[in-house]
């Protein structure tokens, strides 16, 4: 072990006069593992951002909540079917709620899009969220300023808003927002609570962030009648545990309040978001595969570089292997000095490009997320080193396997 | 007591489908503090006679017993072993590594050997200056004259306090002057009571040494002993 030890320290200090005797090389071998190492690790905090977004969004939706729905987010079921299903109706909302025992909360969502404004600040096309005082407990929302609207103020129709973070930032720049008075569709609002920010950007329109979020009962009110359209009733499960007992409930609440017979189908569906999940990973997961192959292959392409030079360098240096060889180098010091050789220089350019992918996810956390993650950095690390070890291993063995007398003679 | 002991010794090089019978059959043995040269024609196998001497390489046959030890079937690295702890190299093109500094050089042997640094430094400091070289100790070869050079790689050859030192042409690219300068310092440590191989094919060089074996197509043409030996003056060093 000792033994080992100081091998491995002398090796260093021999690689370590290799690598300085020749700069110029050895800074454009370390350019091939830092460019291949700042893209990986770029690649992946941005993989892992957009991840962390999608998970904290979903989580801020509450992952345990049900979607009675009259259309369908994955079926096989055919288009017209579920065009001519009956629109679920408030009526129905609340036959429904006296009938539910497992849920935690029931709220009645409906939406429109519409422009909101202060003073000389507006944002288009913004999602109106309508729906009434459970709402909030069907999501995990934090709030940075009041509260959400209370039962009084959407059973009276109020004209109360809670507007996202995003939305927040955009109308009110430099003032609070809370109490003052917005426009939605050109109808005047009061904000009595501001959304703290949910991170949910891969959202996007749906992101809570920027949403606005009035009773159902003030958009029936303002913008389209109740027999309008068609609302979705989210049903908050006690815990995930619950969630197939209470989808089991619903769907027989449901059938109910439809007045199915035991013979017809379900003229509704009931949505989760493990559907959405799963469709995020299979389309997301192709997205980083490709990604990582990608960016994998300039890694590759660094790795080749430097065998190919380590290649070089063992051949220019043949007969210092021999001179090493004659003074008592056994094969293994040999193989170790031009192993170590190669590890050190892609550490270091492996070392560089972590330190630019780190800055470079910042710069672009500025556009969208980035997760700068500890284990990124040890993956880097450990990735130049294995780089180093992999790709100098076939040049250094060769060196090692030289034959000493004809190394001498090399000229 | 011998040092190196050879008997029927041959070396076959297999070039594509011929074989090149480098050593036919030598045997011969050397004493500790013996000063000898081998001589002989390209061809005539003293290249592979010294490579085997200094283990560089293993015979074909025959029995080589170096200290009493066979090495003959050692392994590769019980063969760098006694490289580096039994023999001294001295070549002819010197082989220091260039972007070492002469006490560096000096230095390497050891460091295959796991000596510390610090004890490392301090003989290497020694043999500079046993080679009269205290003063250049931190140059690098190529601010360093030839035969300053070959001064460095005769004190890397004797950090380690070798059985035997192993000279292959170390005048050849030396000027006559400076080459005798180096031949008087191969007598002033033969005096200190080294063993000392040398290989050349200048007769004049040769007879600096107390024997010559001389070699012709693999086998030993002579094996005498020197009756007028030319001793190089012992001059004053300039300090």
């Amino acid at each position: 072990m000792r033994i080992l030890l100081f091998e491995l320290k002398e090796g260093l200090f021999i690689a370590l006069r290799a690598i300085l005797s020749n700069k110029i090389r050895s800074l454009l071998t370390m350019l091939g593992i830092f460019i291949g190492v700042a893209v990986v690790i770029t690649m992946s905090t941005a993989i892992k951002g957009i991840d962390n977004s999608f998970q904290s969004g979903i989580s801020s939706l509450g992952t345990d909540v049900l979607y009675v729905d009259k259309w369908a987010w994955f079926t096989n079921e055919e288009w017209w079917k579920i065009r001519n299903r009956k629109n679920i109706t408030m009526e129905e909302y609340f036959k429904f709620k006296e009938l539910v025992k497992l849920p935690v909360a029931v709220a009645p969502v409906t939406n429109t899009i519409q422009t909101v404004k202060f003073n000389q600040q507006r944002v288009d096309n913004v999602f109106i969220n309508g729906s009434n005082a459970d709402y909030v407990k069907t999501t995990n929302f934090t709030f940075a300023q009041g509260r959400f609207y209370s039962e009084i103020e959407s059973d009276a129709a109020r004209q109360v808003a809670v507007i996202g973070s995003e939305i927040a930032k955009k109308l009110f720049p430099n003032i609070s927002p809370l109490d003052r008075t917005i426009k939605i569709g050109g109808i005047n609002y009061k904000i009595v609570g501001v959304l703290a920010e949910q991170g949910s950007f891969i959202l996007g329109p749906w992101n809570p962030d920027n949403q606005v979020y009035i009773p159902i009962e003030t958009i029936f009110k303002n913008f389209f009648n109740r027999s309008f359209r068609t609302i979705t009733i989210n049903v908050r499960a006690n815990g995930p545990a619950m969630i197939e007992e209470t989808k089991a409930e619903i769907e027989g609440v449901m059938r109910k309040v439809r007045g199915l017979k035991y013979d017809q189908e379900n003229d509704f569906s009931i949505n989760q978001q493990e559907g959405l999940q799963q469709s995020y990973k299979s389309v997301v997961g192709v997205i980083q595969i490709a990604g990582l192959f990608i960016t994998g292959l300039s890694l590759f392409v660094g790795a080749i570089g430097i065998m190919n030079i380590m290649f070089v360098s063992v051949k220019e240096r043949t007969k210092e292997i021999g001179l090493r060889k004659a003074i008592g180098a056994k094969r293994r010091s040999i193989l170790s000095q031009f192993l170590l050789e190669s590890s050190v220089i892609c550490l270091i350019g492996g070392l560089a490009g972590l330190i630019a992918a780190i800055i470079i996810s910042l710069l672009i956390n500025q556009f969208i997320p980035t997760s700068i993650q500890i284990d990124s950095v040890f993956i880097g690390i450990g990735v130049s080193l294995l780089t180093g070890v992999i790709s100098g291993f076939a040049p250094a063995y060769t060196a090692a396997k030289m034959d000493a007398v004809e190394a001498l003679r090399y000229e | 007591m011998n040092i190196i002991k050879i008997e029927h010794i041959a070396k076959i090089y297999k070039v594509g489908t011929e074989e090149v019978h480098a050593l036919r059959d030598v045997s011969l043995s050397i004493d500790k503090n013996e000063y000898v040269a081998i001589m002989g024609p390209s061809g005539s196998g003293k290249s592979t006679l010294m490579n085997m001497l200094g283990c560089l390489d293993t015979p074909t046959s025959g029995l080589y017993q170096f200290n009493g030890v066979s090495v003959s079937d050692m392994t590769d690295n019980q063969l760098a072993n006694i490289r580096n702890q039994e023999i001294g190299f001295v070549f002819q093109t010197f082989n220091l590594l260039a972007r070492y500094d002469a006490i560096h050089n000096v230095e390497l042997p050891l460091v295959y050997a796991g000596i510390s640094k610090n004890e490392r430094k301090e003989r290497a400091k020694r043999a500079l200056i046993d080679v009269g070289l205290g003063d250049r100790m931190y140059h690098k070869p190529n601010e360093l004259s030839g035969g300053q050079r070959q001064r460095v790689a005769i004190a890397r050859a004797l950090v380690t306090n070798p059985s035997i030192i192993l000279a292959d042409e170390p005048t050849g690219n030396l000027d006559s002057k400076t080459g005798e300068e180096i031949m008087l310092l191969f007598h002033e440590i033969h005096q200190k009571g080294n063993t000392i191989i040398l290989v050349t094919h200048e007769e004049y060089i040769a007879e600096h040494a107390a024997r010559i074996i001389r070699l012709k197509d693999g086998l030993i043409e002579k094996d005498e002993i020197v009756n007028n030996r030319y001793v190089p003056e012992i001059k004053t060093k300039e300090i």
